[in-house]
């Protein structure tokens, strides 16, 4: 029971990580039928961008511990953002009318560029994040201990999806990237400027992945410059899972595929534990080819 | 007589390097109903996508109020007002009915105007009220044409482009919506309608347009095209 409960939390946190990262595909994907493969390495600069602030401008030492990690998660998203943005400026929007290859091509160059360019910077080894920024102590929870750090991981995310959950589902411009995503030359003829959607979308994305490198490495406390190949591998299988272009779904198929790693890990054995999950997206894929929740309803013709 | 609202002037389109519109003159004046007909082909979507943008002519020029469009990106001729319900209906069926609505009003932004537009929406199609929670890919056929003519309405347009309204419905249904279509004109809307089902246009509108493979052949007053031969013996032929 206790490894259980222990293993179940801990798939929990990592799995809305997932989650996280696994909504900028997903929305990318939504607007632009394009796979963002540098979304990954956005989760990267998120770690690091987080762990450079951290050092370099002591904000916990001067706005105390909620405020300072509350200003440095404000920065990073917004750094990480504004980074998503160029990026579909400079690899993206002069390729929109070209074949899809193309874009594709580009997005793994933009990913190898950034990639490169931070190990440039910051060296290949792993770098450290500082360690005193959250306590760390445990809860106790129906008689375990867990670590506040992973409650911290999974609460923060479940924030940040809710609060997306609901800019896309209640906002004008929320409304306006559905329809996007459905129809880009139906949304043109109803007065949706199609790339200020797709600005947005670069904006959103990239800052939850950013939010969720910080994330990482509050969690795991240490980062290196390769690290968002395989987040991002296991995104974007949380968001085929779930039914690529789908917001809920890339949610859903980031916790289950935590969840499911987490316990074949435990279960089974941790040298597996890549393995495991993309054997469930194989599964899942045989059973549901539109993954978990695509294609909610079938076009009436 | 009423200044022109919509002057489309030597109009050339290209697919590629395959000419659509080898330059296609229309005029339409304010407070009109202008009927453009003709066969699958003919380039009369084509038309209508470049007066709303969405393609880029690749010669002559079109006109809204004597204004230029060609620099004006399509989003932004909608708040010109320029609204269109497109060939295929290209309703959002993943969102409701009145997601879609709303999404018509997307460039305004008088929360009291949109919500007496809608209503107004309501009481011309009553069905789209009953059905406002409902995702709007589970509407019939022609619910999802009153759909599409209720979002483009939204905007509430100087000139409403109508593709093939008629299209796949029963010939009561058409009857209804080329009604609606009458009352709405009369609320001082300019409507272009494009159709395949040329007797009920041409009875509808006040002039009209032929159109064959990219060129306009023919043009009048509607009443004159419903008793021209040629019209009766190429479009009207064998239709009740």
């Amino acid at each position: 029971m206790e490894q259980f409960l222990q293993q179940l939390t801990n798939g929990l946190a990592v799995g809305s990580i997932y989650a996280l990262i696994a909504l900028g595909y997903t929305m990318v994907y939504g607007v632009l039928k394009l796979i963002n493969f540098a979304h990954g390495d956005l989760f990267t600069y998120g770690a690091y961008l987080g762990m450079t602030l951290l050092t370099s401008l002591l904000l916990k030492d001067r706005l105390g511990m909620v405020a300072g990690v509350l200003v440095l998660a404000g920065m990073v998203m917004g750094l990480v953002g504004l980074l998503g943005v160029i990026l579909e400026r400079a690899a993206y929007r002069p390729l929109r009318e070209s074949p899809r290859l193309s874009a594709v091509v580009s997005a793994l160059g933009a990913s190898i560029f950034l990639q490169n360019a931070l190990m440039l910077v910051y060296g290949a080894r792993y770098q450290v994040y500082p360690e005193d920024i959250l306590p760390q102590t445990a809860v106790s929870l129906l008689g375990f201990e867990i670590p506040l750090m992973r409650i911290v991981v999974f609460l923060a995310s479940v924030v940040m999806m809710a609060a997306l959950y609901l800019f896309v589902q209640k906002t004008k411009i929320g409304t306006a990237i559905r329809a996007a995503a459905i129809d880009q030359g139906a949304a043109r003829l109803m007065g949706i400027d199609v790339d200020r959607v797709v600005l947005v979308v670069f904006l959103i994305g990239p800052a939850l992945g950013g939010a969720a490198g910080l994330l990482v490495g509050l969690y795991y406390g240490q980062v290196n410059f390769t690290m968002g190949w395989i987040y991002g591998m296991k995104a974007f299988t949380a968001a085929i899972l779930g039914g690529i272009g789908n917001i809920p779904g890339a949610m859903v198929g980031g916790l289950l595929l935590g969840v499911v790693e987490a316990l074949g890990a435990a279960y089974l054995s941790i040298a597996w534990k890549d393995a495991i999950a993309f054997c469930v997206l194989i599964l899942i894929l045989i059973v549901r080819p539109t993954g978990l929740l695509g294609e909610r309803v079938a076009e009436k013709v | 007589m009423a200044a022109p609202l919509l002057e489309i002037d030597d109009l050339h389109v290209k697919y590629g390097n395959v000419e659509a519109l080898h330059g296609i003159g229309i005029t339409v004046r304010q407070g009109e109903i202008v009927t453009i007909l003709g066969a699958n082909g003919a380039g009369k979507s084509t038309t209508l996508r470049a007066v709303s943008g969405l393609l880029r002519p690749s010669g002559g020029e079109i006109r809204f109020e004597g204004r230029p469009t060609q620099l004006v990106p399509a989003h932004e001729r909608v708040k010109m007002g320029i609204a269109q319900s497109p060939e295929g209906r290209r309703i959002f069926g993943t969102l409701t009915v009145s997601d879609n609505l709303f999404l018509g009003a997307y460039t305004l932004s008088d929360k009291q105007k949109i919500a007496r537009t809608l209503a107004w929406i309501y009481e011309l199609f009553p069905v789209l009220e009953k059905r406002r929670g409902q995702l709007a890919g589970t509407l019939s056929g022609g619910e999802q044409q009153m759909l599409a003519i209720g979002r483009a309405l939204m905007a509430n347009p100087r000139i409403l482009l109508l593709d093939e309204p008629s299209l796949g419905l029963a010939p009561l249904l058409v009857k209804a919506i080329f009604q609606t279509i009458r009352e709405v004109n009369q609320t001082g809307v300019t409507v272009v309608l494009v159709e395949q089902n040329a007797r009920a246009a041409l009875k509808l509108a006040h002039r009209g347009y032929v159109m064959e493979v990219g060129r306009i052949v023919l043009e009048g007053p509607a009443s004159a095209l419903l008793s021209d031969p040629k019209v009766q013996s190429a479009y009207l032929a064998g239709r009740a």
